[in-house]
């Protein structure tokens, strides 16, 4: 699904990547962990074109998104198929980035309309159904400032979903929240991975890590240090920074 | 009283061409300012640069000055030398000048929009175009409107400089009869149909803020 190969990226002089290589299958849930500044979420935001790469490749279900030749210099996908590569993803942002000008409907209904050309009769049926997966069809025409943070992230979690990805990308979609409210943003990851949605986790939430994803990454420095099945990683981890870190997390 | 009904009509006539200047300037300059906008924070260098000249000239000399020299000096300009009769003079004149004005408050209005904004609609697919015209400019509208309510209201007040071209304004008008007749009555009345505009202006503006205050940001 995702294959990502020594991925470099740098901000300005500072290296942020130093040659990140992941696979992940269908079906997969990964959770990255690893301390504040390790390079995480500017890995996913990679993979979604967010951020562009200095060096590597990434292929998106068997699609070249970008790749380097021997010369150093990588070539992105053009335009069109960016957009349509990028188009299998969907993101959940730690900031939710809802609309604030637009209703939940509205928020979820948008992209497919616009993007997709679909009539509003066409989606509604979807976007009430995604609504009603997320608990929150009674807000349906309340504007986001109405809702708490918990509700916000449930609704970006519909409106990504809106679009039918085959890979959902997850940006520390609980950080921003109370700590009363993360449970049920994390219930609703839980119900999408048991349905077999491959997906891409940066969190800090260690018990959604270790009971949900099928495998955790542990990235410092800008490196992934250990990539294993999460029971291996939380009981026995290898590399002494890791354990450092979760000594310090538990 | 008679006295001003005497003088309602010039007056009025005066108030023609008052809200006349004032409505074509604001129809053609108020999109014109949006493509001068997009321009300015647009990736070309060169553009953005030519319009930031373009609006440092524009906002740096008297619309006076712009509109005596449209009428008189541009038809000597070789190549673009054209003569324009008075009222498409000041037309010109108000839509070069408020456009760069207007300019800049959209360009405020776009660049205080998040960037999570942007990026929200881009993981959802949606084009840059798209991105604008759906997200963007919908909420830029919302946060401009109280300097495009003091732009507009400035504009009303702005129109009596077309007496240097010798147009019949509402102040024109006003002062012809001050002249005329020695009294000050006529500027009474021309102040009171200025405060009738932008009053209509003022709660125009206050419906449009009470709209869009349906969401918070």
């Amino acid at each position: 699904m995702i294959d990502a190969r020594d991925v470099h990226k740098r901000f300005g002089s500072l290296e942020v990547l130093k040659g990140v290589s992941l696979t992940m299958a269908k079906g997969e849930v990964l959770a990255i962990i690893g301390p504040s500044g390790s390079g995480k979420s500017t890995f996913l935001r990679c993979l979604n074109h967010l951020e562009t790469i200095n060096s590597g490749c990434i292929d998106i279900e068997g699609e070249t998104l970008v790749s380097t030749v021997s010369n150093g210099i990588c070539h992105y996908a053009p335009d069109a198929d960016l957009r349509r590569i990028c188009g299998k993803m969907g993101m959940v942002f730690q900031h939710f980035n809802l609309f604030p000008h637009l209703t939940v409907l509205q928020n979820i209904i948008e992209a497919p309309m616009t993007v997709k050309g679909l009539r509003r009769e066409d989606i509604l049926p979807r976007a009430e159904a995604l609504l009603r997966k997320v608990g929150l069809l009674d807000k349906r025409d309340s504007y986001p400032a109405r809702l708490s943070g918990g509700q916000k992230q449930r609704v970006a979690i519909a409106r990504a979903l809106a679009m039918e990805p085959d890979i959902m990308l997850f940006d520390e979609p609980t950080s921003a929240l109370d700590p009363e409210l993360t449970g049920e943003v994390l219930r609703a990851m839980r119900e999408l991975a048991e349905e077999h949605m491959t997906m891409l986790v940066v969190t800090h939430e260690m018990a959604f890590a270790r009971e949900v994803a099928s495998r955790v990454v542990f990235m410092d420095g800008g490196e992934i240090l250990e990539a294993r099945p999460a029971k291996d990683l939380f009981a026995s981890p290898e590399h002494p920074r890791t354990r450092a870190f979760l000594e310090n997390m538990l | 009283m008679n006295y001003v009904l005497d003088i309602m009509g010039p007056l009025l006539e005066g108030t023609g061409v008052t809200v006349q200047v004032f409505l074509i300037t604001l129809v053609i300059s108020v999109p014109f300012g949006l493509c001068l906008a997009l321009l300015r924070i647009s990736r070309f260098k060169v553009l953005s640069g030519l319009v930031n000249g373009y609006i440092w000239l524009m906002r740096g000399t008297p619309l006076m000055l712009q509109m005596l020299f449209i009428y008189f000096a541009l038809p000597f300009v070789p190549v673009i030398g054209i003569r324009l009769p008075d009222f498409p003079a000041a037309i010109v004149a108000f839509v070069l000048n408020y456009a760069a004005y207007f300019a800049e408050i959209f360009r405020a209005g776009i660049q205080s929009i998040d960037r999570g904004q942007y990026e929200g609609a881009r993981v959802l697919g949606m084009s840059y175009t798209q991105t604008m015209r759906r997200i963007v400019l919908p909420q830029v509208v919302k946060r401009i409107l109280p300097p495009m309510s003091n732009e507009t209201i400035t504009l009303v007040k702005d129109t009596s400089l077309i007496y240097v071209l010798a147009m019949n304004d509402l102040l024109r008008a006003a002062r012809g009869i001050v002249q005329r007749d020695f009294t000050t009555t006529p500027f009474v009345v021309a102040a009171a149909f200025y405060l009738l505009m932008t009053l209509v202006l003022t709660l125009g503006f206050q419906h449009l803020e009470k709209k869009y205050a349906v969401y918070d940001e």
